[in-house]
């Protein structure tokens, strides 16, 4: 079947606004939701979903919660681990501290924890940007970095921040094998994205993205710089704040302050990047390629130095990562500042004319 | 008392090591606009390059003196970083021209990663030896004044000493000699310094060598204290508050903004640190940062920021 | 001008003052616009025109002066507060949204009337939904009326300029404002697109009734549309009246028709 519009023909606002508006897409959208739920337990084994699926789905969670601050309101961070920090050791607090807290309950107090944090420590963006802001965010990193190591209470005494957690239970289903944890992020996962596409493409993703392109302009028609931020910080901080529950709850079992260091900030700043800034999609590239880059690294690094009669060690592996990475955001903000997601895009662009030049 | 001016004066050690790499931020901001964040990534890869060829070059060389050794590896190393300097605005600044400071800020710290593992891969990740005859042993001073006298590094003064005399030379650098004048040409207005004739991406280059320079004798320094090793290159993230607290554009605030967080930093965790589990200094910087940013954002010295519509 | 009629003053500036450090932009203006008429700002280059607007909708606080909108008095007037008010801009260098599409641009003039809390837009619910029909419809009247339909969906930033002013005017317009504030409208563009704007001008005022102030360098326009006309020079006032008494006042010609034209 040919991917393009010919012959549909909108007749009311309704239909012109829906979600997807494009029936291919709305298909292909059910289609890969149904695959991931259905066929995916199926045919995966324990390894791929530990190393590769549970943290996809948690970071793609984190990187949309950058992507909704960055991306869409313009606001720069670089401390996006510490509001996951601040939502894991919330949502662990009202756990243990809470009699007959559901588990689930636990997650989303984390996220609102995270969320109050995220306003407080936005409000410097009403009066700063750009890099200024980005000092502002590293306050918080390091600020969370040290209250989850030395403030006894926030870890339950617990020496050097180290936490852990049973296995969760939502609603009578314990969440303990890899598929069970795999399902529960992807439940979640598929409603928050929604989520954030409803929000920004509604009245509230457009605040956002004025302040973002021309923050004058947009006081002028009526729109408060002052909500817009610090609603951009606090959903932003609040999915943070559920992925940093989850990371910790779900994929980690136990974790350490560490877990949510600045070079956590640094890792979901550069998804949002590569995936792209100001696309949802972008935020599920972004973190694919994050995760997969360093597993596919691994496996074809000591085959290519084997071909030249060199040996590869773990070392030289992580170096030659963190070097593909700094390459690859000077390459996507010099070249396309829009990231994967838009030479997705594009693609379908060319995809709709095919197979026609124009 | 003695304790006191001991922890003063320590804190002013490491406040002029700061004023060095905030020095660097500086430079670079003020000519180009972009904030440095590869500033870090630059000491540490400045660092491995010293610490390894005068290694190296006594075995290649086959020579058996440290003095010679140090002094060659210390030309190559400055070879090395306006290499560094060319490629930064070769292949990464010269696209990124007229892009928001956010754009490029992210631009830097993925230039910052890009060093960190290049510099790894040639040089290594261990931790290396910088030994360029850095006095080790402690002095007393001021026995007379108080009892048992105050203890000071010598190597800290050291330090601070070498520290001064490049901010002075810097100084004169961009005071009196031409180049300098037309770095600071470019830093005020672009076009009106291109259309005088000043060639901008050749300012921009020199202005990244000189501050691939200080990053070498930060690098240098911090290197034959703690040796040369990846913790450096985290540097930037403590030299940060300072510039923000100095000021962006601002020589003096470098220096003055690197003595306050040094002693703020020293006498917080001493003073403050005991009552809330130790371990303030490095988000201390920062929150004095964040307050100077809310009150008074461009800085102590830095030029106002005016928005125009 | 068809059956539209002028009405009492709805906008009334009092010896407003600005200044920026040393440099004095206004100098002790008075003028008032009334209800329905299209009021022009003209004078040289640095006569203080824009910054008059940007005074007007609380871009700039101006350091002596009253602004009185509908008996209302607004010291402290801040453009978040004008918006409320009921005054829509445009401006000089176009100020759109330009990672948005021309539809989304158009919609952000809709926010001060949409209500739909965020919880009912995460999820899209009922009065979420309704709210962006109901507004969308409204955008495309705008759209038709501006004659802009072929480009609602395309991202902004790669419209020629003659259409992006358009847009900005639409943008203004989905404000319904009562009082609509242009900044050179007709900059830049060529005499058909100066046509266009100019009728467009001309309808809004006799269609919605929507009271104008403009600042215009084209003196032909400025002639031709405007009921009353303020004049600037070196941020001081040195005429004010119809097209006709403006063009025989001899500080007027002194300052600006003597000296371009």
């Amino acid at each position: 079947m040919f991917y393009r519009e010919n012959g549909q023909f909108k007749t009311s606002y309704k239909s012109d606004q829906q979600i997807f508006p494009i029936p291919q897409d709305r298909w292909a959208i059910l289609a890969i939701i149904a695959i991931a739920f259905f066929v995916i337990p199926l045919m995966v084994d324990e390894y791929l979903f530990r190393a590769i699926l549970i943290p996809f789905l948690i970071l793609s969670l984190a990187a949309l919660g950058v992507n909704i601050l960055v991306g869409y309101c313009g606001q720069i961070t670089l401390g996006a681990g510490a509001f996951m920090a601040v939502g894991a050791y919330a949502a662990y607090n009202f756990l243990i501290r809470v009699s007959g807290m559901p588990a689930l309950g636990a997650i989303l107090l984390g996220g609102f924890t995270a969320a109050a944090v995220g306003i407080v420590f936005g409000i410097p963006s009403l009066r700063v940007r750009g890099l200024y802001l980005a000092v502002a965010t590293l306050a918080a990193q390091f600020f969370w970095d040290w209250a989850f190591l030395r403030v006894k209470w926030f870890t339950n005494d617990a020496s050097s921040g180290s936490v852990s957690v049973a296995d969760i239970d939502v609603f009578g289903w314990i969440v303990n094998t890899p598929t069970d944890k795999y399902l529960f992020c992807l439940g979640i996962l598929v409603i928050f994205s929604l989520m954030a596409k409803n929000l920004v493409r509604g009245n509230m993703g457009r605040q956002w993205m004025a302040i973002r392109d021309m923050d004058v302009a947009a006081t002028v028609i009526g729109i408060r710089p002052l909500y817009a931020k610090l609603t951009a910080f606090a959903v932003s901080s609040f999915y943070l704040g559920v992925a940093g529950a989850l990371w910790g709850m779900i994929n980690l079992g136990s974790w350490e302050p560490a877990a949510f260091s600045i070079d956590r900030s640094f890792q979901l700043l550069f998804m949002v990047i590569i995936g792209g800034m100001g696309a949802i999609a972008g935020s599920f590239f972004g973190a694919a390629f994050i995760v997969i880059l360093p597993i596919f690294l691994n496996q074809i690094l000591p085959v290519i130095g084997g071909l030249f009669g060199l040996e590869v060690s773990i070392a030289l592996v992580s170096h030659v990562e963190i070097m593909i990475f700094g390459a690859l955001i000077v390459f996507f903000l010099i070249v396309e500042p829009h990231g994967i997601a838009r030479l997705w895009s594009t693609g379908r662009e060319k995809l709709r004319l095919w197979p026609f030049p124009h | 008392m003695a304790f006191f001016l001991e922890t003063l004066l320590g804190g002013l050690m490491s406040g002029m090591l700061y004023s060095l790499v905030a020095l660097g931020f500086v430079l670079i901001y003020k000519a180009s606009g972009v904030f440095n964040f590869a500033q870090g990534a630059m000491v540490l890869f400045a660092a491995l390059s010293m610490a390894r060829f005068s290694e190296w070059i006594p075995e290649w060389l086959g020579m058996d003196n440290l003095f010679m050794a140090n002094v060659l590896a210390f030309a190559v190393s400055v070879v090395v970083m306006f290499v560094v300097a060319w490629l930064i605005e070769r292949l990464v600044l010269r696209h990124l021209v007229n892009q928001e400071g956010a754009t490029l800020l992210m631009a830097t710290l993925g230039i910052a990663y890009f060093l960190d593992g290049v510099g790894q891969t040639i040089f290594g990740s261990d931790i290396y030896k910088i030994d360029v005859g850095m006095p080790k042993e402690p002095v007393m001073m001021l026995e007379s004044v108080f009892e048992g006298g105050i203890l000071i590094n010598k190597e800290d003064f050291v330090a601070a000493f070498i520290s001064a005399l490049l901010v002075v030379a810097l100084s004169i650098f961009f005071q009196k000699t031409s180049t300098g004048r037309a770095l600071r040409a470019v830093a005020d207005d672009h076009q009106a310094a291109q259309s005088i004739g000043i060639p901008l991406n050749r300012s921009w280059v020199i202005v990244w060598c000189v501050a691939g320079i200080t990053a070498l004798v930060a690098g240098v320094i911090w290197g034959s204290k703690l040796g040369a090793q990846f913790s450096l290159s985290t540097v930037a993230l403590r030299a940060l508050p300072v510039v923000i607290l100095g000021g962006l554009t601002s020589v003096p605030g470098a220096i003055i903004g690197g003595l306050i967080i040094g002693v703020g930093e020293k006498l917080s965790e001493v003073y403050l640190g005991p009552y809330v589990g130790g371990g303030i200094e490095i988000w201390f910087a920062y929150m004095l940062a964040l307050v100077f940013l809310l009150f008074r954002p461009q800085g102590l010295f830095g030029e106002k920021i005016i928005d125009r519509v | 001008m068809s059956g539209r009629k002028i009405g009492e003053v709805i906008l009334d500036l009092k010896n407003i003052s600005l200044s920026f450090g040393g440099v004095k932009a206004l100098q002790d203006i008075s003028f008032d616009v009334r209800e329905h008429e299209i009021r022009a700002i003209i004078g040289p280059n640095g006569a203080g025109k824009s910054s008059m607007l940007n005074v007007i909708n609380g871009v700039y606080r101006p350091q002596e002066g009253d602004i009185i909108l509908r008996g209302v008095h607004h010291a402290n007037m801040d453009s978040y507060g004008a918006a409320k008010a009921g005054l829509a801009r445009t401006f000089q260098n176009i100020a759109l949204f330009k990672g948005m599409s021309v539809l989304d641009n158009i919609m952000t003039g809709r926010n001060l009337k949409m209500k739909a809390n965020m919880l009912q837009q995460a999820f899209w619910l009922g009065p979420a939904q309704r709210e962006e029909l109901e507004h969308r419809a409204k955008v495309e009247e705008i759209i038709d009326f501006l004659e802009i339909q072929h480009i609602r969906k395309t991202p902004v930033g790669r419209l020629p300029y003659g259409l992006q002013k358009r847009v900005d005017l639409a943008r203004a317009l989905a404000m319904e404002p009562q009082v609509l504030l242009l900044d050179e409208p007709m900059a830049g563009m060529n005499v058909e697109e100066k046509q266009d704007m100019c009728r467009f001008i001309l309808d809004v005022n006799d269609q919605f009734g929507t009271t104008v102030v403009l600042i215009e360098h084209d003196m032909g326009v400025v002639m031709d549309i405007s009921d009353r006309v303020v004049v600037l020079d070196y941020g001081k006032k040195i005429g004010d009246g119809t097209p006709d008494e403006v063009r025989a006042n001899p500080d007027v010609i002194s300052a600006y028709l003597g000296a371009s034209h």
